[in-house]
């Protein structure tokens, strides 16, 4: 029988959450590690799931199990939880991969505990390995623990599957290939009057969702160093003149001085963009494990020992309110030019 | 929905009962590493009440006092745990347990959620739950999976990173809650009783009233052991019963620190295109600013 490595590929509506290619493209160098009879595939809950079925196989799974009904018009824990124990039990998968988003944990979560089995949540670095006396490779999943000051590597040793989230923007997304091999299989299940204890009565459009800092390239920080919410409108100013989103340190959200939604930091967002400028941030290590990954970090502060430079690409000592319309002018310069 | 017009009504007066799972965590900004064991030094780090539970504590007792009724709180812990509790009592909550045992050390979430889940069990057959309140994760471990863990076990619904309770209807049994995607905001409409995980927005924590203060001061919360007042399954507790184990630990690569321009003492013009400079040699980013190389 194949060793199974499976993927929860996450939509809302049809449309694919970018972090299910990214699943694909890990699960393939897993299943790369233990052999030939490893194969990667998807796994897609919804209604009118034809298209993104399809392209689940452009981006590498060799089969797509899909339950496709009504029911799962919408998420909601119950009904997706019982779909998903019910295609374990059938298909018996060795790894099963979930995004780390805020469906994907809320859906990880309830699925390995009505399968008994184990979860390591929101993983960054992942590997097939023996441990000691195993000689079965296992799935050994990293992840951040106590607020980012450890790493720690968990393993599931004596259940099935051995199930993981997976951060998102962490792994690059597997390739699109122009041709799809794999197949799709169209599985169905009994729905039963008792896995529906919820129901969406409305839908409403979130604006601060749409600031999507998780997802952002370029953040544009403010700390307490601003002096007060007035600060945010250079913030944004020069959010505006890169093409990036605001952010913001505790300090601001307590204050008042910006939404919660823009906190960046162990309470708020964890963020991973090419670009993090933090600006009159001091730097508590509750900020830096929520925005060290990015790329390339630059801080402005007025205070040389401000903690913030231990983890800056590059440092600038001087008043926010001085460097930061030197830096919208000299970039508006240039973009004319 | 046909299944919500089934409900059931009923007629018996119903009083509003709320219990909140907690968790007294590490204060992680206090976290040191031994830089030659590699170990946590938890020697010297304050605890304290994980910061999401508070606000799930607070939006516990906000029901409570518009509804009338109670609030319990359950802990699975450590005696010291009894400060987070206290706490609690401190912003109107009624009743604390502390779930205290050597056995159920070691607990990954899946040993957590049974024990949660048979307290919960048990404390509802005496005394019936409407709401169970879970804050969005602990900022220790940061999994995010007790609460959803919990709900299946007693197959509740759950509505994980609930920013807004709108309606708790005790007569037709049920609750409408309002709770954050990432695309959008739903409102949701479960049965009760339910379970949620709460995010800050929840509500805001309760300055305490001067008898709850004093009641606080003097609570002693009661202590439910391995064998008392349930006898638990032993292989499902703790270490023992956690499908997952630590294989290893280790230190995040430290960052090394870039190099730093004082404004002072170059000029700021340098400074700055210095900057853009360096930013815009990041690959990508002069298309996704707009500025030609």
């Amino acid at each position: 029988m194949s060793r199974r490595f499976w993927v929860y590929i996450e939509q809302e509506d049809g449309k694919v959450h970018p972090v299910a290619w990214e699943l694909l493209g890990v699960a393939r160098k897993l299943a790369d590690q233990v052999g030939e009879d490893a194969v990667v595939e998807g796994i897609l809950v919804g209604h009118n799931m034809d298209e993104a079925a399809q392209e689940a196989l452009h981006y590498g799974a060799e089969t797509v199990y899909v339950l496709d009904h009504p029911t799962f018009k919408n998420y909601l824990n119950k009904p997706y939880t019982s779909a998903l124990r019910f295609l374990v039990q059938k298909h018996n998968p060795e790894v099963f991969l979930v995004g780390a988003t805020t469906l994907g944990r809320d859906l990880a979560g309830a699925v390995a505990t009505s399968l008994k089995t184990g979860l390591t949540a929101d993983t960054t670095h992942l590997a097939m390995g023996e441990i000691k006396e195993d000689t079965k490779k296992l799935l050994l999943a990293t992840r951040p623990a106590f607020g980012g000051n450890v790493i720690a590597t968990i393993v599931c040793r004596n259940h099935s599957p051995q199930m993981a989230t997976v951060r998102p923007r962490v792994f690059n997304p597997a390739p699109r290939t122009d041709e799809a091999k794999g197949q799709i299989v169209h599985e169905t299940m009994e729905i039963t009057p008792d896995m529906i204890n919820a129901e969406i009565v409305e839908f409403i459009t979130n604006a601060a969702a749409t600031v999507k800092l998780e997802y952002a390239d370029i953040i544009v920080s403010g700390g307490r160093g601003l002096g007060g919410p007035k600060g945010f409108e250079l913030i944004k100013e020069l959010a505006d003149a890169l093409g990036g989103v605001v952010g913001s340190s505790r300090a601001c959200v307590d204050a008042g001085w910006i939404k919660y939604d823009h906190q960046v930091g162990q309470t708020g967002k964890t963020v991973r963009p090419k670009l993090y400028v933090a600006a009159g941030i001091s730097g508590a290590i509750q900020h830096k494990v929520g925005m060290q990954e990015s790329d390339f970090i630059l801080a402005i502060n007025r205070d040389p020992h401000a903690p913030i430079f231990d983890v800056a690409t590059m440092g600038i000592v001087g008043d926010l309110y001085e460097v930061i319309p030197a830096l919208i002018k000299e970039i508006k310069a240039r973009k004319e030019a | 929905m046909k299944y919500f017009e089934s409900l059931k009504v009923t007629e018996e007066v119903t009083v509003f009962h709320a219990l909140v799972s907690i968790k007294q965590v590490p204060d992680t900004t206090n976290i040191r590493i031994d830089p030659e064991t590699n170990n946590l030094i938890r020697q010297g780090v304050p605890t304290i009440l994980n910061p999401y539970d508070a606000h799930a504590v607070a939006a516990a007792v906000e029901w409570k006092r518009k509804l009338g009724g109670k609030v319990t709180i359950i802990t699975m812990g450590p005696p010291a745990a009894t400060t987070s509790l206290r706490e609690c009592i401190e912003m109107g909550a009624d009743r604390a347990i502390l779930i205290s045992a050597r056995q159920f050390a070691g607990a990954d979430t899946l040993a957590t959620s049974y024990v949660l889940a048979e307290v919960i069990k048990e404390i509802h057959s005496k005394d019936p739950i409407d709401l169970v309140f879970f804050g969005k994760q602990a900022i220790d471990g940061d999994t995010a999976q007790v609460g959803p863990g919990v709900a299946v076990r007693m197959d509740l619904p759950v509505v994980s990173y609930a920013i807004k309770i709108h309606e708790v209807n005790l007569e037709q049994r049920y609750v409408i809650m309002e709770r954050k995607t990432e695309s959008r905001n739903e409102i949701i409409k479960a049965a009760l009783p339910a379970a949620m995980t709460c995010e800050k927005e929840i509500a805001e924590i309760p300055y305490a009233s001067l008898p709850d203060l004093v009641n606080a001061l003097r609570y002693e919360p009661e202590v439910w052991t391995a064998e008392s007042p349930i006898v638990f399954d032993v292989p499902q507790l703790g270490l023992k019963g956690s499908p997952t184990t630590v294989f290893k630990t280790g230190t995040p690569e430290r960052h090394t620190a870039g190099e730093i321009f004082k404004v002072a003492e170059v000029d700021l013009d340098s400074v700055v295109k210095t900057a853009l400079d360096r930013i815009l040699a990041v690959e990508g980013m002069a298309a996704m600013v707009g500025v030609k190389k």
